[in-house]
This record gives C-alpha cells, sequence and structure tokens, in this order.
C-alpha cells in the first residue's frame, strides 16, 4: 500500500506531470466527442488527421515559447512583443522576395537573403528588447511594450498598408509540405529548433546560467557571471525564434497582413510556458514543458473547433480552461483545501469526542 | 534656487517633463496647423470627446499599477460592455438605465472575480487578466457576432446631449455663431477622474494602495490587509472597465466583436507617459490624464496632417513610450547611485 502511494507520489512530483495530465484531459475529451480524432489517413502521399493538424499548427507557438521560456526564466518578465515582431519578419521577408510589389509569382531575391533577413531582423528587434531590459534595467513587460505598439506600425510601414502576396510553390514549402515528405515542414524545424536549443542549454553551461540570473541576478553576478549579457542574449534568441516563427506564419499563407499575422500569439506563448509549469517569476524552467503546454494549447483550439465553436466563441472556453489549470497549479488553493480537510477533520474528532 | 531642484523628486520631474511635452507639443500643432485652425478650443476639446471611455479605463489602469498588477482585459471588457448594453437594449427591449445598471454589476463581479483569483490565490495579474481578455472578447461572440446599433431612445438622447460654453464661439461659413461644446461623458469621465485622485491621495484606502505596492512586506508589518486591498482594486478596476465601456458605446453606438482591440495597451501606455512604474507604488492619475491627452494630440495631428497613414500614431506613440521609459530607467539609475 505504502509502496504504490510512494510511486504516485512520484509521479505526481514529477515536475512535467501536471502538464502531461492537462493534455491528456484535453485529448481523452477528444475519445468521448469525436471518435474519429485519432485517425490519420493518407492522401496524396502526405497525412492528414487531427492530430496531425495539431502537431503541425502549434509548430510556430512552440518556436516562440521555447524564446519566451528563456526570457521569463532570466529576467523573470515576459516578451509581449513576439507577436508584433514575427509581423515585421514575415513583411521583411516578403518585401524582398517579392520585391516589394502587392503580387508576385517569382523570386525577386534569393530565397536564402529572404529567409535570413527575416531571422536577422527578428533577432535585431530582439536584440533591442535586450538592450533595455539588460542594460537600461526596465522592466521587462514595459520594455517590450515599445515594441508592441510600434511593431504591427513598422510592419504596416514595409507593406505600405497592404496584404503582399508571394505566390510561389517553392516559398509555400516551408509553412506546407516538402515534395515527398509525408510530414508537414512546420513540424521539422520545430524539432530542429527544440533539439539546438537543448543541446545549447544542456551541453554547455548557458542553461545552468539562464536559471542562476533568473533565481538572483545580482547574486550570479557577485559569482562572476555576466547577468546583463545573459538576459540581453535571451532577448536576442526570443527575437530569433520570433522571425523563425514569421517566416512559418507568412509561409503558411504566401502572404503578410501586417494587422493580423500572428495576432495574440504573444498572450498563447506566455500561456503556453506558464501551462508548462514553469514560474513566471523566472528561475528554474522547463523547455520541454512549455513544448507541451504549446501544444496543450493547439490541441484545445483543434478540439474546439472539431466540436463545431466558432472562432470567435473560442475564446470564452480557451479562458476557463486556463483559469482551471492555472488554479490546479497554484500552491495557495492546495493550502486552501488543506485546510479546509484539516477544519472538517478536527470537527469530526471534536464530535466523536462529544 | 538649488535647494529646491534638490527638493524635487524624480516623480515629480518626470510628471512636469510630460505637462511640458503636452504643450509644447499642443504649441507646436498651434503653429504648424494654423490655418487649419488647430488653436480652437474645440479641437481641444474634442481631444477629451474623443477619449472619455480611456480617461476613466487609464484611471483603474494607473490605480491597478500602482498595486503593481497590471490589467490587460480593459479592451475586450469594453467591447463586452458595449455589446451587452446593445444587446439588452435592442434585442431584449430593455431601458437604458437599467441596462447601464446591469452592466455595471457585470463589471463589478469581473472584478471580484479577477481581484479573488489574483489577491486569494495568488495567480500573476497578467495571467489572470490574459484569462479575462479571451473570456469577455469571446462572450462578446457569444452573445452576437453581429453588429448591433443602439437606437434607444434614451440612450441616444444621453449620447447626442451637447453641453455648449457660453462663449468662445465663432461663425461658422453659413454665418451661425457656434459655441464650443462637450458632451455629458466627457463631464463623467472627469468626475471619475478627480474621485480618483482625491481616493488614492487622502484616503486610507489610496494610501494602503500606494503600501501595497511600494512594498508588500512592509505593508502587512504596517497592517495593511493586503489581500482585501487588492481585491478591493481590481473590483474596482471592474466597474470603472464597464463605466469606460458605457462611455466608450456613447460615442460608437455600436456593438460589435472588434470592437476596442488592443485598447489596454493604450491604457496602460497613457499611464507609463503619465510616470506610473510598472513595479507599482508609484503613479498619479492625473498623469494618466495627460498620458491620454499625448495619445489625443498625436491622433489629431496625423487627421489634420492629411496624407500621414494611421499606423504612425503607433510608431510615434511607442516612440515617446520608448523616450518616457528610457528617461525614467535614467532617473532611477542616478537615484540609486546618490544613495
Amino acid at each position: 500500500m505504502s509502496r504504490i502511494k510512494n510511486v504516485i507520489i512520484k509521479i505526481t512530483g514529477y515536475r512535467l506531470f501536471l502538464p502531461l495530465l492537462c493534455l491528456a484531459i484535453v485529448l481523452l475529451v477528444n475519445i468521448i466527442k469525436t471518435p474519429s480524432f485519432f485517425e490519420i489517413t493518407i492522401k496524396n502521399g502526405v497525412f492528414y488527421g487531427y492530430i496531425v493538424d495539431i502537431i503541425n499548427r502549434s509548430s510556430e507557438l512552440v518556436i516562440l515559447s521555447i524564446g519566451m521560456t528563456l526570457v521569463v526564466a532570466a529576467s523573470g518578465g515576459t516578451d509581449i512583443s513576439v507577436g508584433a515582431v514575427s509581423a515585421v519578419s514575415g513583411a521583411v521577408a516578403i518585401f524582398i522576395l517579392g520585391g516589394g510589389q502587392t503580387s508576385t509569382d517569382f523570386y525577386h531575391a534569393p530565397y536564402l537573403l529572404g529567409v535570413l533577413a527575416a531571422i536577422g531582423v527578428g533577432a535585431l528587434l530582439g536584440a533591442w528588447n535586450g538592450f533595455l531590459v539588460a542594460k537600461m534595467r526596465i522592466q521587462p513587460m514595459v520594455a517590450t511594450l515599445i515594441l508592441y505598439t510600434a511593431g504591427r506600425g513598422i510592419a504596416q510601414l514595409i507593406t505600405k498598408g497592404q496584404i503582399l502576396y508571394l505566390r510561389v510553390d517553392h516559398f509555400k514549402q516551408l509553412g506546407g509540405f516538402i515534395p515527398g515528405i509525408p510530414l508537414p515542414t512546420p513540424v521539422f524545424v520545430a524539432i530542429l529548433c527544440i533539439l539546438v536549443t537543448m543541446l545549447l542549454l544542456k551541453k554547455t553551461a548557458l542553461g545552468l546560467y539562464v536559471q542562476t540570473v533568473g533565481i538572483n541576478s545580482r547574486a550570479a553576478r557577485l559569482v562572476g557571471l555576466n547577468s546583463t549579457m545573459i538576459k540581453f542574449l535571451t532577448y536576442t534568441f526570443c527575437g530569433l525564434c520570433s522571425g523563425i516563427a514569421g517566416m512559418i506564419i507568412t509561409s503558411r499563407v504566401y502572404s503578410i497582413d501586417a494587422n493580423n499575422a500572428g495576432l495574440n500569439i504573444e498572450l498563447d506563448a506566455i500561456l503556453a510556458v506558464a501551462l508548462g509549469g514553469n514560474s513566471l517569476g523566472g528561475g528554474k524552467f522547463s523547455l520541454l514543458g512549455s513544448v507541451i503546454g504549446a501544444v496543450t494549447i493547439q490541441a484545445l483550439t483543434t478540439t474546439l473547433y472539431a466540436m463545431k465553436v466558432s472562432a470567435d466563441q473560442l475564446y470564452v472556453y480557451k479562458a476557463i480552461v486556463v483559469i482551471l489549470i492555472v488554479a490546479l497549479q497554484s500552491s495557495e488553493l492546495k493550502r486552501m483545501l488543506r485546510n479546509l480537510r484539516g477544519r472538517s477533520q478536527v470537527t469530526q474528532t471534536g464530535k466523536e469526542v462529544a | 534656487m538649488n535647494f529646491r531642484i534638490k527638493k524635487m523628486d524624480s516623480k515629480q520631474f518626470l510628471l512636469l517633463i510630460t505637462i511640458g511635452l503636452f504643450i509644447v507639443m499642443y504649441l507646436a500643432g498651434m503653429v504648424v496647423f494654423q490655418d487649419k485652425n488647430f488653436g480652437k478650443l474645440q479641437v481641444f476639446l474634442n481631444l477629451f470627446i474623443s477619449n472619455a471611455g480611456l480617461i476613466v479605463a487609464a484611471t483603474g489602469m494607473t490605480m491597478v499599477i500602482i498595486t503593481g498588477g497590471i490589467d490587460i482585459s480593459v479592451g475586450s471588457v469594453i467591447a463586452m460592455t458595449c455589446m451587452l448594453l446593445a444587446w439588452m437594449m435592442e434585442i431584449k427591449g430593455m431601458g437604458a438605465v437599467p441596462a447601464l445598471a446591469i452592466v455595471l454589476a457585470v463589471g463589478l463581479v469581473y472584478g471580484l472575480v479577477q481581484g479573488w483569483l489574483i489577491a486569494y490565490l495568488k495567480i500573476q495579474p497578467f495571467i489572470v487578466t490574459l484569462a479575462g481578455l479571451f473570456f469577455a472578447r469571446g462572450m462578446t461572440a457569444v452573445i452576437s457576432t453581429d453588429m448591433i446599433s443602439i437606437k434607444n431612445g434614451l440612450f441616444l438622447k444621453w449620447a447626442n446631449a451637447k453641453i455648449y460654453f457660453p462663449f468662445g464661439g465663432a461663425m461658422n461659413r453659413k454665418g451661425v455663431m457656434v459655441y464650443p461644446y462637450l458632451y455629458p461623458s466627457v463631464l463623467l469621465a472627469l468626475l471619475t477622474l478627480v474621485l480618483f485622485f482625491v481616493v488614492l491621495k487622502y484616503t486610507k484606502f489610496g494610501r494602503s494602495v500606494y503600501a501595497v505596492g511600494g512594498n508588500e512586506q512592509s505593508a502587512l508589518m504596517m497592517g495593511v490587509n493586503i489581500r482585501r486591498t487588492k481585491l478591493k482594486v481590481y473590483a474596482i478596476n471592474g466597474v470603472l472597465g464597464t463605466f469606460a465601456g458605457f462611455l466608450f458605446s456613447l460615442n460608437t453606438c455600436a456593438g460589435f466583436v472588434e470592437q476596442a482591440k488592443g485598447f489596454e495597451m493604450e491604457a496602460i501606455a497613457s499611464s507609463v507617459i503619465g510616470g506610473a512604474l510598472l513595479t507599482g507604488g508609484v503613479g498619479n492619475v492625473f498623469g494618466s490624464l495627460l498620458g491620454v491627452l499625448i495619445k489625443g494630440t498625436i491622433e489629431t495631428f496625423i487627421t489634420f496632417q492629411g496624407t500621414l497613414s494611421s499606423w504612425w500614431t503607433k510608431i510615434t506613440i511607442a516612440v515617446l513610450l520608448a523616450f518616457f521609459i528610457i528617461l525614467q530607467s535614467v532617473l532611477a539609475s542616478r537615484k540609486v547611485k546618490v544613495g
């Protein structure tokens, strides 16, 4: 008996237990509601199905949540500009590749140049955020509020307020399928991002540094870490991730709409980090947790779509689920429940005595 | 003289800069757009008329920011309020007064729930109000995905009641004397602002708000009930959010899903430009009014200029925001070095 109890305690004590449980619950609802949810079919040599769709659609969110996790861990704050930065990156890519025309069907510049420019712009904007947070010591939310406000304005400046189209099949491949490969490309990009980041964090001391700076930035400096530099790097990295995500977002629809590209995705990315069991106060972090959080959010969205909830009403359910999950993870609620239970036990024993 | 400069702390300095900036901007506008009558009193009054809702929302936001929190749900709450008002009056045929009362009650409940989650469950304000943002926007769509125009007689009377000034009139092209006017919504907004200025500055509640934001630990030591203070602040902020929504709907007279998107960031930006620190403990509702006016002036510039596109508003506000934020940071670091 005590052995089973020990195992249960061990499992529930595992860091990724709650995030995985949430994901499992969301998927469980699907088995009951939509029996065809787990079916995967092959059409024209590529996989189709809700599950594939979830993994595919969550790719850009996964990439953003990787950057967001590091930012949160190192600075204890959030980067609310990632959606706007993605829009700028996408606008730059299409502007360069499409030669600034409203609609074209051939590249005006080498593809690699467009990609590098997009990611470079993302990293540059991230560096600006990093400069403000690390060097100027401004609270992260305020610092990134600047680009949040300006970002879409800059993107519109690049596109001149129009929706730019780039109808080149090669350009669609990043957000779609590469001929001959049955899985959608964004999945590979996301996995690559996770692997590279994991390697960087685990095989070098960087992961430890980020954590140390997040727990106590002053103490980290006293033991000889360059806290400013590490915070700066996390924001730059987050910008870089936004650039990559921006490329995928624009490639999916082979166009850029500065007003709507990556709209509200920063909220989902922050949510993914919180759902992954990471404290938004910084310090210890779990990259895999955030990835699971991102997939959970997308699973929830796809589930609700499968249940024929309209896109605008989706937010009501999302809000309820978010509050439930975060409340479940709150240690205050656990204490309240424990107190409640303790009190009822006391009254019970009191009755017995009487 | 030197002595007096030393006595002025960085908070007052920031507020002075904000006031100075507003005056300089406005004077510059008067010179540049002289031919288009930028200097007319009505142009100045229009700043208030088109931003009455924002003034109230920024007041609530400043109070929340002083406690060290944040409320990003206010834009969605405003959309929900407008939709709820329109739906109750047009589809359900309710009167304007009961509809308003219900909407304010909804705001109170909304604020209480958010406040309870933040104060008692200790969930980060950002996450709670993010869920609030999602919920309110979603509810707006649940009520109706189509736009509903308000045609209620009493409501339109409120919306169109002009209060004319007895002076400062000018002849228009037809030779009719036109006096500058205000809407009642502006008076309500300014009344709210003054009320909260007094409450925050001179009441026990107001002082505990500052104490909680400045340092929770020492506030606790002084005997401030932190949880209850926070709960009250978010509850009041909820009511102010729906009240701002009511003022907003007086301007638009309609409810639709996409309404007031990004409004929360305008409110936050106004508070920050007005000198509120997001770490808490510092802020002033009068400053946030100036933040709103500066934003309004930039918008007026762009309308008067005519050829600039609307996204320049965003970029200019962001530049201003950057200027103020960096200035705050420089002042703060100088203070640390001295102390």
